[in-house]
């Protein structure tokens, strides 16, 4: 590797690492206005203008708390799970292509971290790996209400982890390429896969509520009947990391939604603009394209949260095996079933 | 070279945490750490898709299934049946002459051919299906067929015995 594209890449590991903990930071400023929005409050107002400056308060107060460690908990590994927690939810977003090329002098440089042709399986993974913050931190408290929450994340998790997946291959079916950086080329302008695949979208975006532990899913930290579940004997900032790497875990999931189903950084007459601005800014609007996605899906996120109740954990399980992955299934077939009557077609 | 090196003392070093551990909970997250040097063996093997499935399936999915029924049943010393002298003994003996075996065995393997693949790229997602659904479609099929034959086992142990209950 060239020295300049080396440097290059440290420089960018560093900004996507930077603007995930500042969205994450201002997600919950964000959280708490739509919630009050939602509920007709005003929401946090007192730090600075709106209350800007909220999430710094709260960042201080988190690292000032005092640190209290159980006494019949284990202690190395009650300070690894939330360490896991946040590693997890950091390195998933290392395969998100944010743009198209720049271009500087003679170099063009991709912002993408890296482009490795199983990025859709690594995604996948890193996000299979997540449990093990919360099932690491709820065992090693060792109370009862945070190893119902950790065990609760794990069965969970796993239930919801098939039919992402299977959803996921009939959206693969039709690529025919797990590379991320394929997959939002693909998608030119307005050529997105939410066009061809609206219900493995949908199967998708109901597996990611789950997966990132969201209302109507957040059965693992459920207050009513657990106290703070898995988060139970935490305080500081180790609680803080677990709250932290919720949010992470949105902007990375919304960020994939955006790059499998919604086109990426794509949007229509992205070639006008292209001709009449040059290669560079139309690839900056594309960046700042995808970031608009985002952003609506965390909205969406937070939009749900406080409007549908959470559901009891039988009907959690029911709507995982008997609903979604049957659909899922039906979805891989009619693809299967669509792509190939098209191709006999013609088209 | 010295990367393999380092990767394999540390699945060793792990896996014999996972073996001497006393808390079975360790023991399974040493497991986990060994898998995970497993996944380094395979991407230093160039053998990507084996990596990232060796990731999601078994450090993913079966090892949190370990994890969870570990947390659920209650291990302690008091419970734990203490074993007799002479099977101890007996599984001493049985377990150094695995690794006699094995070894010989290993040691016949390497003296002939080392084996070198003619593709570097066999590995990759491409490929792999390539192979898997023109060459060995057969004994894949077969394979899945072993799946089901396990599922249909597990559906007959959930499901009540309708005489009993």
């Amino acid at each position: 590797m060239e020295t300049a594209d080396l440097i290059f890449r440290i420089v960018l590991i560093v900004i996507v690492f930077a603007i995930s903990l500042v969205v994450a930071m201002y997600s919950t400023y964000a959280e708490r206005k739509v919630a009050a929005f939602f509920q007709d409050r005003i929401g946090p107002n007192r730090a600075g203008p709106w209350g800007i400056l909220q999430p710094l308060a709260d960042g201080g107060k988190m690292f000032l708390k005092e640190e209290i460690i159980p006494t019949n908990a284990t202690g190395f590994l009650f300070i690894v799970g939330p360490s896991l927690a946040i590693l997890t939810a950091c390195i998933g977003s290392a395969v998100i292509p944010w743009g198209k090329a720049i271009s500087i002098g003679s170099h063009t440089f991709d912002l993408q971290v890296t482009d490795i042709n199983v990025g859709v399986l690594y995604i996948f993974g890193v996000v299979s790996l997540g449990v093990y913050g919360v099932m690491i931190g709820g065992w090693a408290s060792n109370n009862k209400y945070s190893l119902l929450g950790a065990i609760r994340a794990a069965s969970q998790n796993i239930s919801y982890e098939i039919s992402m997946g299977l959803s996921i291959i009939a959206l693969l079916m039709l690529t025919g390429t797990l590379s991320l950086k394929e997959i939002a080329e693909q998608q030119h302008s307005w050529h997105w896969n939410i066009i061809r695949q609206p219900l493995g979208f949908i199967l998708f975006i109901v597996c990611a509520f789950a997966e990132t532990n969201r209302t109507p899913f957040d059965l693992p930290e459920c207050e009513t009947e657990l106290v703070g579940g898995y988060h139970t004997e935490y305080s500081s900032m180790k609680l803080g990391f677990y709250l932290f790497a919720e949010y992470i875990n949105m902007f990375i999931s919304s960020a994939v939604m955006a790059t499998l189903y919604w086109g990426g950084y794509n949007y229509p007459f992205m070639d006008d603009v292209a001709a009449s601005l040059g290669a560079n800014p139309a690839a900056i609007i594309g960046v700042v394209v995808l970031f608009a996605k985002i952003f609506l899906f965390i909205f969406f996120f937070m939009w749900v949260r406080w409007t549908i109740p959470r559901f009891r954990y039988d009907q959690l399980m029911d709507l995982g095996w008997k609903i979604l992955i049957p659909l899922a299934i039906a979805n891989i077939v009619l693809t299967g079933i669509g792509s190939t009557l098209l191709t006999h077609l013609g088209y | 070279m010295s990367t393999f090196y380092f990767i394999a003392f540390l699945s060793i070093f792990f896996s014999i945490l996972v073996i001497s551990a006393k808390n079975p909970v360790h023991s399974i997250l040493y497991l986990i750490l060994t898998f995970f040097t497993f996944t380094i063996h395979y991407i230093l093997l160039n053998a990507q898709f084996l990596a990232i499935v060796n990731f999601i399936v078994y450090m993913g999915a079966i090892l949190v299934l370990f994890l969870y029924t570990l947390m659920l049943i209650n291990l302690n010393k008091e419970s734990e049946p203490v074993k007799p002298f002479m099977v101890k003994i007996a599984g001493v003996f049985g377990g150094g002459i695995l690794a006699v075996a094995l070894a010989s065995s290993l040691k016949l393997v390497a003296a002939s051919n080392p084996v070198i693949l003619k593709n570097p790229d066999l590995g990759l997602v491409k490929n792999l299906g390539k192979v898997l659904f023109n060459e060995f479609l057969l004994p894949f099929e077969v394979s899945s067929v072993l799946l089901l034959s396990a599922m249909v086992g597990a559906v007959l142990l959930a499901t009540k015995d309708p005489k009993t209950a």
